[in-house]
């Protein structure tokens, strides 16, 4: 099963769920984790070092033979995202702008412009427990390919057996390329205003695309009606409220996981999963 | 040579723009002839690249010197590469002024 682990903004302990859910499932069966925030992936913070395998992400970008090239300028108007410019003496390439959409190449007439590979990440693949396999996807500093790099990501992890993906915070592109063909979405929010209003904006996302959802609200202080409403009134379940708790926050800044330390917890994650199956078999 | 100063209307009386590729309009003169034009930036609505493309623009018309504000590196970059000088001009009023300025002399290049 594919879950995604989402968020309306960052801070609200969605990598922390993912890690516990991936962590409480993988005694039982084989689980991929899939670090999908591709510009701070951390979830490998919380796992033991170990071997690991990279492979680079690339992406396909114009290389203008400046032999061939007569100036035209065809390509410069041809490209809709400005990432290409024809001077007086040579035709300059802007990477952060180019969509690789291949077009400048069949736009020119002289056959100047060649098919490059141009780096914009690294996906990483270890295995940190027994049964759980740790795919990261990394983004070049400088880099803007977020959505390359978590497409090389997924399909690094698979399809089989369960996966669950950390997406990065927010809504945008990144976000609906990391649940694009996933089963279901956890949304973790806080029970304040802001938490709420950046839950409306996920849940949106998800509706759009389908995806059945469900909340977890973190750092609870036990005055969640809010939360409980907003969930009761667009009819999306509350998977589990998690305590604000020093304990937890304590295990959480020290770089563990509070699954691997308190059974109870491990039991509660697991039950979590297990939810999710049931939610989306019935969906 | 023509001169061209990014503007926010149509006219030499119209306030300059000094977001170079989001500026909705270009006045370019030109010295030879003394005759003044405008154009409608088609860029300046774009997601990204407005400054490229803007410059490549600029470098289609034959424009020889731009006159505004501090400009962004793939801007400033683009238009060297079209052979476009770029001259610094702070001052906020008309186009009319800048371009007083520009035919002065005594602008600094960017
Ligand atoms: S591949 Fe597409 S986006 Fe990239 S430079 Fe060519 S036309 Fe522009
Ligand atoms: S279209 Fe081809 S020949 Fe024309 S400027 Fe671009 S690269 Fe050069």
């Amino acid at each position: 099963m594919k879950i995604v682990v989402a968020s309306g903004k960052g801070g609200t302990g969605k990598s922390m769920v993912a890690g516990n859910l991936a962590f409480a499932l993988s005694s039982g069966t084989p689980v991929t984790l899939v670090d999908c925030d591709v510009e701070e992936p951390d979830l490998h913070l919380f796992f033991p070092e170990g071997p690991c395998a990279n492979t680079p992400v690339h992406i396909k970008v114009p290389h203008i033979n400046p032999d061939v090239c007569t100036l035209c300028g065809e390509c410069g108007d041809f490209c809709a995202f400005g990432a290409l410019l024809v001077g007086k003496d040579r035709v300059l390439f802007f990477p952060e702008q180019c969509h690789s959409c291949g077009g400048c190449m069949i736009a020119c007439p002289a056959g100047a412009i060649e098919e490059a590979d141009m780096p914009v990440g690294t996906i990483t693949v270890s295995h940190p427990e027994k049964n759980l396999t740790l795919v990261t996807g990394t983004l070049n500093e400088g880099a803007i390919q977020s959505v390359a790099v978590i497409r090389a990501a997924k399909m690094m992890a698979g399809n089989t057996g369960w996966i669950i993906y950390d997406a990065s915070p927010g809504t945008s592109c990144p976000v609906v390329e990391t649940l694009e063909g996933t089963e279901f979405c956890i949304l973790v929010t806080e029970s304040t205003p802001f938490g709420l209003h950046d839950l409306a904006l996920a849940l949106d996302v998800t509706m759009q695309m389908g995806i059945p959802s469900g909340v977890v609200i973190n750092r609870s202080d036990g005055r969640d009606e809010k939360a409980q409403q907003f969930c009761r009134e667009h009819k999306i379940p509350v998977l589990a409220t998690i305590p604000f708790d020093r304990r937890i926050a304590e295990v959480q800044g020290s770089g563990t996981l509070i699954a691997r330390i308190d059974p109870s917890w491990k039991d509660r994650f697991s039950a979590l999963a297990k939810d999710c199956l049931a939610l989306w078999e019935g969906s | 040579m023509k001169i061209c100063i990014p503007s926010s209307g149509p006219e030499p009386g119209d306030l300059i723009d000094d977001r170079f590729g989001r500026a909705p309009y270009f006045i370019i003169h030109d010295t030879n002839n003394e005759k003044t034009e405008s154009h409608r930036n088609d860029a300046a609505g774009g997601a990204g690249g407005v400054g490229p493309k803007a410059a490549q623009f600029l470098i289609r018309l034959g424009v020889d010197m731009v006159v505004t504000g501090r400009v962004g590196g793939n801007a400033l970059e683009a238009l060297k590469a079209g052979g476009i000088k770029v001259y610094l001009y702070e001052g906020r009023g008309p186009v009319r002024e800048a371009l007083k300025a520009a035919l002065s002399g005594g602008l600094k290049e960017q």
